[in-house]
């Protein structure tokens, strides 16, 4: 079965589809997390040291925390690796292109594969700046990440990068969910609707959710 | 009516084409595209010059042999088929785009003809129900509830032109693959090979060389039968069920 | 070089395969009494089938299910785009399931009738026969006919019989049933069992022995020439109507397949056996490619109609009820609208000759629903007529719930076709000829829903059991091959002929001379035909056959993809046919089913058959290239179904 999955385009679809959705239901647990910071830097640096002490006593220390890294980063590989797959074989089908061009599909259909390109680039980035702190501007302090945040967003191109990433988020979150939907066969003619509105208010939620962050602290709502 | 026609000419398959350009003058609106097409062909003819080759047979949009993509629209501005499609859909003065169908999968024979056997092959892949001639039972032995009945047909219209494939980004053949899964699956003749069936498709629309399907949904836009966008998540439903019935 | 009309006259013909005793009996007398071959010795024989139709289709598959090794062909790109695709109404069949008082002897009677009696009772009672086992097949196969909310199939009356015995899937029962043969056959194809030439067209038939043999064929892509061998041929290449250039066959459906077997020693029969329908939409203008044909089921509700005024300019809708007439309900108060299609036909075309008819060119009449949608509502002429005014506002770009949709008779199918007996084999020993390519089932007059009957039950059902008598009595050899002298010779002269046509390099393009054929035909040898019509058409087409031959201009060359060629080639074998059509249609001085000969008619304008002349099959003998082709007559013996004069008025 898995050979089956991994040797056929619906297959691989389908570990899009189960990876994606994995991704997207940690995304929403992070954008929950994220809008702490409106608490203050106490409930929001009790709720990042929380993550690493979850599970425990019946976990070590950070071995959930690394649970979920490890899964996280297993769909990311798959993901990416199955859309490199299928975008290189869907190029491939398609070697010459019209001379009469027309423009295309909705913008989010067809800005899925630099989409996920900028996504990838952020999440390195993001680990970088946030998780290692190697290229935090100002000094990265383990464990206070409450002001890792703010120094962050304190920068142009800090919130240029994360805001562009987020915009990016939306719109492969609003076709990823329905394409997922499509390629997992719950789509059909009677829920097409449903699933266009959630996957709508799904990426339109994620967006504002995660870009309210950066906004409050460039306007100071968060300091 | 007077057109300027731009046109994709390919002496054959392994040489190289480029578009030229013809005008066409006294072209009736009531012509269908393909009437305009033989306008000029006769004139070429007289001139010395070969004719444009292109497919066409039926011209009532039913064989499926039309498959022009007309500036940068499979078949055409309207939900139809080349032949069905009438100049009266362009205006005095405009130029006109023709080209083939492009995917690697549907290699040019000439001009605007197109291979499109590896259709076939899909459906020789698994696209039947094995009945050998004389083995059925009375037609009224296995009633078939009528919204299945009326499924199946909708998915059974399919002409197999090809243009879910010519307007996919992807080159994807999914949507006529769909086609023809849905309709034999839901049929209760058609459950003994439900899970071959899907899976052996899948297997031959990937084997000849078709992208995948991003869900872009141009197929269904181009299609002249209006087979449906949710065929395929119909077909990936019954190919995941198959996947996790059949251990290969 | 002899008088074309001066014909002679052979030997009687007689069906020595069709078994004696009752009618009912006879399918199961001769399916006992052929030889069959051993399942082990089948793959060793080879059979060539021409044609991917319904009749093609199914025999490539059926025969391939059973052991042969089966070649088959298809000028189309792919085998599921035969013009058997296009058929809308549907199938008959005898299953009773209305419980309407059906019958195999109802269908068999019918069809008798309806064909004008110029029909054998033996083919059509198995006709009937098999027509059940047809639909338990097509189920089978997954076919999506229309069902009741019960699960159970609909039918549906048609054609003016008085039972539901039609079989339909929506308005596209034709493309239904032949993706169900297409697909019976790649599973052949899948299996090896079947080996498919797509875009090869068969130009001449390969006769060693008096068996035929083989065919020749040409790539249409590389246009290479080659020969094919085989124990037996089939051809299932369909009819002939193309000959009058715009009918409401596809593009590509020609003739050569049957002529060049005819020429090679098959003979044709009845040949001026053509159907026009009556309600197509009509041409507007001389790029006219093709007709486009509506179901008849339109005359049910639509009313028929002309301006009394001749050459009257007025929209439909300016003309006052008092200034109409409704010309059939006129002519034929009992029927009105619903008289049979060639009785509908002629009556459209003698308005139009009037000067009364209607749309550019007067070539039309108005089929008008103003008084159906006030009666019924629009929304319930919607429903039942929903798709075919859709399909007539595409392509005339007017609204038939506001304007009348105007129709013309147009040339739909051809009963006649190659001769063969009860066993479907032509007078060639080892051609077989099934479907529209024969001329068997339906007399001088089809009717409705029983062409794709026809051809399925030809080649799912007959062909597969008749041909195993051919080939137990004549073993497989393998002595023939591409350097018999015969078969180059065959090969010679089919190079010779396309490089002839592409030398000539004259100024006249293949499409010119196929319309200048098609509107002698139509004029000449169509609706009505007259001696002195035939004849006229008759001394025309040498004339016709002799500019083609020095005027035509073909480019390009023969080893490529040239559409052009392809076409001059066919015109060249309709250049021949249509005489032979024509001279059928002048000997056969009565006038029945689609023949209508305006000499011979009753009192009230109605045709009128001579049985105690023409009660006989025509089957033409080839003479060799310029002589007077030879009749040879075949008796018609009526035992179950006694011929009366058809009456409407």
């Amino acid at each position: 079965m898995t050979r089956t999955l991994w040797d056929s385009t619906v297959g691989k679809k389908v570990i899009m589809a189960v990876s994606g959705l994995v991704m997207l239901l940690y995304l929403v647990v992070h954008m929950i997390g994220n809008l702490k910071i409106f608490f203050g830097a106490g409930e929001f640096n009790h709720y990042a040291h929380w993550l690493r002490t979850m599970g425990e006593p019946f976990l070590h220390h950070e071995w959930a925390l690394w649970l979920v890294r490890i899964g996280l980063v297993a769909a990311v590989v798959l993901h990416g690796v199955s859309a490199y797959h299928l975008s290189r074989r869907d190029i491939r089908a398609r070697p010459s292109g019209y001379v009469h061009r027309k423009p295309r599909a909705a913008y989010a259909t067809r800005t899925m594969r630099w989409g996920g390109i900028i996504l990838a680039l952020f999440i390195v980035w993001h680990i970088l700046d946030l998780t290692t702190g190697t290229v935090h501007p100002g000094g990265f302090q383990s464990g206070r990440p409450y002001q890792n945040v703010i120094d962050t967003f304190s920068t142009w191109y800090g919130n240029t990068v994360y805001i562009v990433a987020v915009l990016a988020l939306g719109l492969h979150v609003q076709h990823g969910f329905w394409s997922a939907a499509q390629t997992l066969g719950v789509g059909n003619a009677t829920r097409d609707r449903i699933l266009k509105t959630t996957a709508n208010a799904l990426a339109l939620v994620l967006t504002a959710g995660f870009v309210a962050v950066p906004v409050a602290v460039m306007t100071g709502v968060v300091s | 009516m007077k057109l300027t026609l731009r046109v994709w000419r390919q002496p054959h398959a392994e040489a190289p084409g480029a578009m030229a350009t013809y005008e066409v003058d006294g072209i009736s609106p009531n012509m269908s595209f393909l009437e305009m097409l033989d306008t000029l062909n006769e004139e070429l003819v007289l001139d010395g010059d070969e004719p444009v080759a292109f497919d066409h047979d039926c011209r009532e949009g039913i064989c499926g042999a039309c498959s022009l993509v007309i500036n940068g629209d499979a078949h055409g501005p309207e939900p139809t088929t080349t032949c069905q499609l009438h100049m009266r859909s362009f205006q005095d003065g405009q130029t006109i785009d023709v080209e083939p169908w492009r995917a690697a999968a549907f290699p040019v024979v000439k001009d605007l003809v197109v291979d499109r056997s590896a259709f076939d092959r899909i459906i020789q892949s698994g696209g039947y129900i094995s009945a050998p001639t004389g083995t059925a039972p009375d037609a009224h032995a296995t009633p078939v509830p009528k919204p299945d009945a009326d499924f199946a047909f909708e998915h059974a219209e399919c002409i197999g032109c090809g243009a879910c494939v010519a307007a996919c980004p992807n080159g994807s053949a999914m949507l006529f693959t769909s086609a023809k899964v849905n309709h034999l699956n839901v049929l209760p003749q058609g459950a003994p090979e439900r899970e071959t069936r899907v899976l052996d498709m899948v297997a031959a629309m990937d084997e000849e060389g078709f992208g995948g399907c991003t869900l872009a949904g141009e197929c269904a836009t181009a299609c002249p039968k209006g087979i449906p966008l949710p065929s395929i998540a119909a077909m990936n439903k019954e190919w995941l069920r198959a996947t996790r019935k059949v251990r290969r | 070089m002899s008088d074309y009309t001066q014909y002679g006259t052979g030997a009687p013909l007689v069906d020595e395969k069709a078994p004696a005793g009752p009618v009912a009996d006879r399918w199961d007398t001769r399916r006992f009494e052929a030889k069959l071959v051993n399942p082990a010795n089948r793959r060793k024989h080879t059979v060539i089938v021409v044609g991917t139709g319904l009749a093609g289709g199914s025999a490539g598959a059926t025969l391939a299910e059973q052991g042969y090794h089966v070649v088959q062909f298809c000028f189309q790109d792919s085998p599921r785009r035969a013009h058997s695709v296009a058929a809308q109404g549907g199938i008959n069949a005898a299953k009773n399931y209305r419980n309407d008082g059906d019958s195999v002897h109802r269908l068999f009677y019918d069809t008798v009738k309806g064909g004008d009696f110029r029909a054998r009772e033996s083919n059509v009672h198995r006709l009937a026969q098999i027509s059940v086992e047809i639909i338990d097949q097509c189920v089978a196969q997954g076919v999506p006919f229309a069902r009741e909310y019960g699960g159970l199939l609909d039918n549906r009356s048609f054609g003016g019989v008085q039972v539901s015995r039609t079989f339909y899937a929506r308005g596209q029962t034709g493309q239904q049933l032949l993706l169900g043969a297409y697909q019976a056959l790649t599973r052949q194809i899948a299996a090896g069992n079947v080996e498919l030439h797509a875009r090869t067209e068969m130009l001449d038939l390969i006769v060693v022995d008096g068996r035929a043999r083989g065919i020749v064929a040409r790539d249409l892509v590389t246009g290479e020439i080659d020969t094919y061998f085989a124990d037996a041929v089939v051809l299932a290449s369909g009819g002939y109507g193309n000959v009058f250039h715009l009918s409401t066959n596809a593009m590509n459906s020609n003739a050569t397949a049957v002529w060049r077997a005819h020429r090679r020693g098959a003979y044709f029969a009845n040949p001026c056996f053509t159907q026009i329908h009556p309600t197509c939409i009509p041409r507007t203008g001389d790029h006219q490619s093709k007709l486009t044909l509506m179901s008849e089921s339109l005359r049910n509700d639509g009313r028929i109609w002309v301006p009394k005024a001749k050459r009257d300019e007025r929209p439909a809708g300016e003309i006052p009820e008092d200034e109409r007439d409704y010309y059939l309900e006129r002519i034929y108060p009992a029927f009105g609208n619903l008289v049979p299609r060639d009785i509908a036909s002629r009556a459209a075309k003698n308005v139009c000759d009037e000067g009364r008819g209607v749309g550019p060119g007067g070539q039309g009449v108005y089929l008008d629903f103003a008084d159906a949608i006030a009666r019924l509502g629009k929304a319930k002429v919607e429903e039942k007529y929903g798709n075919l005014f859709d399909m007539y506002a595409q392509i005339t770009a007017e609204n038939p719930y506001e304007t009348p949709m105007r129709i013309y008779p147009a040339v739909h199918y051809t009963m006649g076709g190659l001769w063969v007996d009860y066993d479907l084999q032509t007078t060639v020993p080892g051609l077989f000829a099934i479907g529209e390519a024969n001329f068997s089932d339906h007399g001088a007059n089809r009717l409705g829903a029983s062409a794709l009957m026809q051809g399925l039950a030809d080649g799912y059902f007959v062909l597969p059991s008749t041909i195993n008598d051919y080939l137990a009595r004549n073993p497989h050899t393998d002595d023939v091959d591409a350097t018999h002298p015969d078969v180059a010779a065959a090969v010679a002269e089919t190079e010779d002929r396309i490089n002839l046509l592409l030398s000539i390099d004259g100024d006249r393009t293949p499409d010119s001379f196929h319309r200048e054929i098609g509107e002698l035909m139509w004029e000449f040898c169509g609706m009505s035909r007259t001696e002195e019509g035939l004849r006229k058409a008759l001394g025309r087409l040498p004339r016709i056959r002799e500019e083609f031959w020095r005027r035509i201009k073909v480019p390009g060359t023969g080893e490529q993809f040239n559409q052009s060629l392809e076409k001059a080639n066919r015109i060249v074998d309709y250049l021949e046919l249509a005489e032979l059509m024509c001279l059928d249609a002048l000997h056969r001085a009565e006038s029945c089913g689609g023949h209508f000969r305006e000499e011979s008619q009753t009192p009230e304008g109605e045709a009128a058959r001579r049985d105690e002349e023409f009660s006989y099959v025509a089957a033409w003998e080839f003479p060799g290239t310029g002589g007077a082709p030879v009749l040879h007559k075949e008796d018609l013996v009526f035992e179950y179904v006694h011929p009366t004069q058809r009456s409407y008025a």
